[in-house]
């Protein structure tokens, strides 16, 4: 054929090698919808089944990757569309991790609820494929891609329970709400490529750390203005994913109204992966404005957000009686104290981000784990006082939960604690004079978030019980809860091996945002 | 002024206009209708632009397919009138002008201030081009477009399946 143009390369069997894992998913999530056909009613709850194994084999995938791959990190693949490095592996296997206790503990809520159907195990494959499409993107239409297959299937799986108003109503409130911050987010990546005439990360922090040189901006005109503007409307899209103060209207109303398992889901997986994103565009993309002279850069910005996210959502926190809603304000401090990891800017943050961010999916999955089990037929079972007394019935699972709480308010000898002390410590180890007042807030917050994580524990252990319906606990959601209060426990005492799969992250971001730093000052 | 100017000024002006008179007509009908000017408009300027195909698209899917659904929805909701009352929060009505301006003089200020990217070469929008593009360079979001789209049908399904009860 005749072209009037060179043809670029072909795609390569290497670059398809590079998103196994993403295309294996992809498929178990097709295959889901055809197991769901092929089982009779009342079988239905086996896709749960299928599904976690088809976790499992991407699992084994992403090991397999990382073998092949480990002395070669970073890989570019499609174009430099992904980006396959030590940040993308780690957080697959969060995004797998959150997927599959999400998936073990929904199995019982439905059969409750009376609505087991395959799609929901589907959807929550497809929304995992998402995040791990935002997790090895590395340009800005990719990411996007990634992020809207997330974000849609949450929308859907908010609304899941249909004959159920408050499942509509969240889903109505987060669908609105979400694709007003997908349209933010995009007018201020229209505006990046605008000014930089780039969509790959890598390249735009290339063409923004060209526009200054010793100090000097280089050509006419100052670019920087137009820049924060991108900056600001990015940042914006992204603080709404990540539900951080003042984007954070949404979260307790859709956390409350969307089904308890969909829940637990979406404050851990997705969450993470807005963070994945949060951490590529400002670090990899704009890391040459992290500080600008003479103009706000975006660590000061990012350091206001997670002042008032943390004390926002403590402080929301305390007030709640529902517990749904108690955890959203819960996540919504913690999404505080996770930035703070970003902002420090030195390899002890990034690692606290990393290691948080796996802790902190064990355990909100967990005491989600025992939240469903409170939710009986007839029984919603989702306020405070639903958990009196329940060391008497099951002293196991309120054992657990005690775990979960002590690790969420940051208590020694739990991992909770490791995470906030690489978070805090990193901003005292940066001896800006800003960055240690935020170390200070932090604390306080953490001194405020004792209060309600104790309201539950008191609950538990000091009132009489209420009523003497059993709860609804599976079999392998006993299994999974236990094995995570354990890991929660043994992290706490014995982070070594989880702080080594964080560096691994960690590494990935510093070198490269070293480099890019590098560019701005020479 | 070139012809090139004259014709930018006319077309941007029927997409100000068209966008201005979605958000002041009353009837959410006239609107859908304002907003197919809007669409016109764009495609002429893709087309100023040497996006043939851009403008070809811009018409075929979003001022025919696209608009005729909403055209659809909105006369199958039958709204009636107490539906587009104002809401009450009225202060809320007027919070939004000062943050209009502030968000306006903010752009305005910037745009005079910058000298955006030059478009890289002369390429254009053709066929050829986009789908050259759309299976090499853009392969993998164009993919993962089709998961997107896959996953919307199986979600859209879900919701509006009729139950059996």
């Amino acid at each position: 054929m005749n072209l009037l143009f060179e043809l670029p390369p072909l795609p390569t069997l290497r670059d398809t090698m590079l998103i196994v894992p993403e295309l294996m998913l992809t498929l178990f999530a097709c295959a889901a919808l055809v197991v769901d056909i092929a089982l009779p009613r009342g079988k239905k709850s086996l896709t749960a089944w299928f599904c976690l194994v088809g976790i499992g084999f991407v699992a084994l995938a992403l090991v397999q990757q990382y073998t092949l791959n480990a002395d070669k990190l970073p890989v570019d693949a499609f174009y430099q569309m992904a980006r396959i490095d030590g940040l993308s592996l780690v957080f697959r296997g969060i995004f797998l991790l959150a997927a599959a206790l999400s998936i073990v503990l929904s199995v019982k809520y439905l059969d409750v609820e009376n609505e087991q159907r395959g799609e929901y195990y589907a959807l929550i494959l497809f929304a995992t494929t998402g995040m791990m499409f935002m997790a090895i993107g590395s340009d800005l239409i990719s990411i996007y891609i990634g992020l809207e297959l997330m974000a849609l299937t949450v929308y859907v799986l908010v609304g899941y329970l249909k004959r159920n108003e408050r499942s509509n109503e969240a889903a109505m409130k987060y669908f609105f709400m979400g694709i007003f911050s997908s349209a933010v987010l995009l007018y201020g990546m229209s505006i990046l490529y605008g000014v930089t005439g780039r969509t790959n990360l890598g390249q735009i922090s290339e063409a923004i750390a060209g526009y200054t040189q010793n100090g000097q901006l280089q050509g006419e005109g100052d670019p920087r203005m137009m820049l924060i503007l991108a900056l600001v409307l990015i940042g914006a899209g992204l603080l709404f994913k990540i539900a951080a103060v003042p984007f954070h209207m949404w979260a307790p109303d859709a956390y409350e109204g969307a089904p308890t398992s969909v829940t637990a889901f979406m404050s851990v997986g997705p969450k993470a992966a807005a963070y994945v994103l949060l951490a590529r565009v400002l670090l990899f993309g704009l890391g040459p404005l992290r500080d600008m002279e003479g103009l706000p850069g975006w660590s000061i910005m990012l350091g206001v957000v997670a002042a008032l996210t943390m004390t926002v959502g403590n402080i929301g926190a305390v007030t709640q009686e529902n517990i749904k809603r108690m955890l959203a304000y819960s996540s919504i401090a913690q999404a505080g104290y996770i930035m703070l990891g970003v902002l420090a800017g030195t390899q002890m943050g990034y690692r606290g981000v990393v290691f948080h961010l796996v802790i902190y999916t064990l355990m909100n999955t967990g005491a989600f784990t025992v939240i469903i089990s409170l939710h009986r037929k007839g029984i919603i079972g989702e306020k405070v006082d639903d958990l009196n007394g329940l060391f008497a019935k099951a002293p196991g699972v309120a054992v657990m939960m005690l775990v979960f709480m002590l690790s969420l308010a940051g208590i020694p000898t739990t991992a909770g604690f490791i995470g906030k002390y690489f978070l805090f410590g990193s901003l005292i180890q940066s001896g800006k004079p800003w960055m240690v007042y935020l170390a200070v807030i932090a604390v306080v917050n953490t001194a405020i978030s004792f209060y309600y994580y104790a309201r539950f524990i008191r609950a538990m252990f000091l009132n009489p019980l209420k009523e003497e319906a059993p709860l609804t606990l599976s079999q392998p959601m006993r299994v999974t809860m236990a094995v995570s209060a354990v890991l929660v426990m043994l992290f706490g005492i014995y982070p070594q091996p989880l702080i080594k799969v964080a560096d691994l992250a960690a590494k990935s971001i510093s070198t490269v945002y070293a480099q890019a730093s590098g560019i701005a000052s020479n | 002024m070139t012809f090139e100017q004259i014709l930018f000024i006319l077309f941007a002006g029927i997409v100000v206009g068209g966008a201005a008179s979605v958000l002041l007509q009353r009837n959410p009908l006239y609107s859908a209708f304002s907003l197919i000017t809007t669409f016109v408009g764009l495609a002429c300027l893709y087309v100023t632009l040497k996006a043939q195909f851009l403008g070809v698209v811009q018409i075929v899917v979003y001022a025919g397919a696209i608009m005729m659904l909403f055209v659809f929805v909105i006369m199958l909701l039958n709204i009636r009138d107490e539906d587009t009352a104002v809401d009450p929060n009225r202060f809320l009505v007027y919070l939004t002008i000062p943050l209009g301006a502030i968000l306006l003089g903010a752009l305005l200020y910037v745009v005079t201030k910058v000298n955006l990217a030059q478009p890289t070469g002369d390429e254009g929008g053709t066929v050829e081009r986009i789908g050259t593009n759309l299976l090499t360079k853009y392969l993998l979001p164009f993919e993962a477009t089709s998961v997107l789209i896959l996953m919307a049908v199986v979600g859209a399904l879900h919701l509006a399946k009729r139950e059996k009860e």
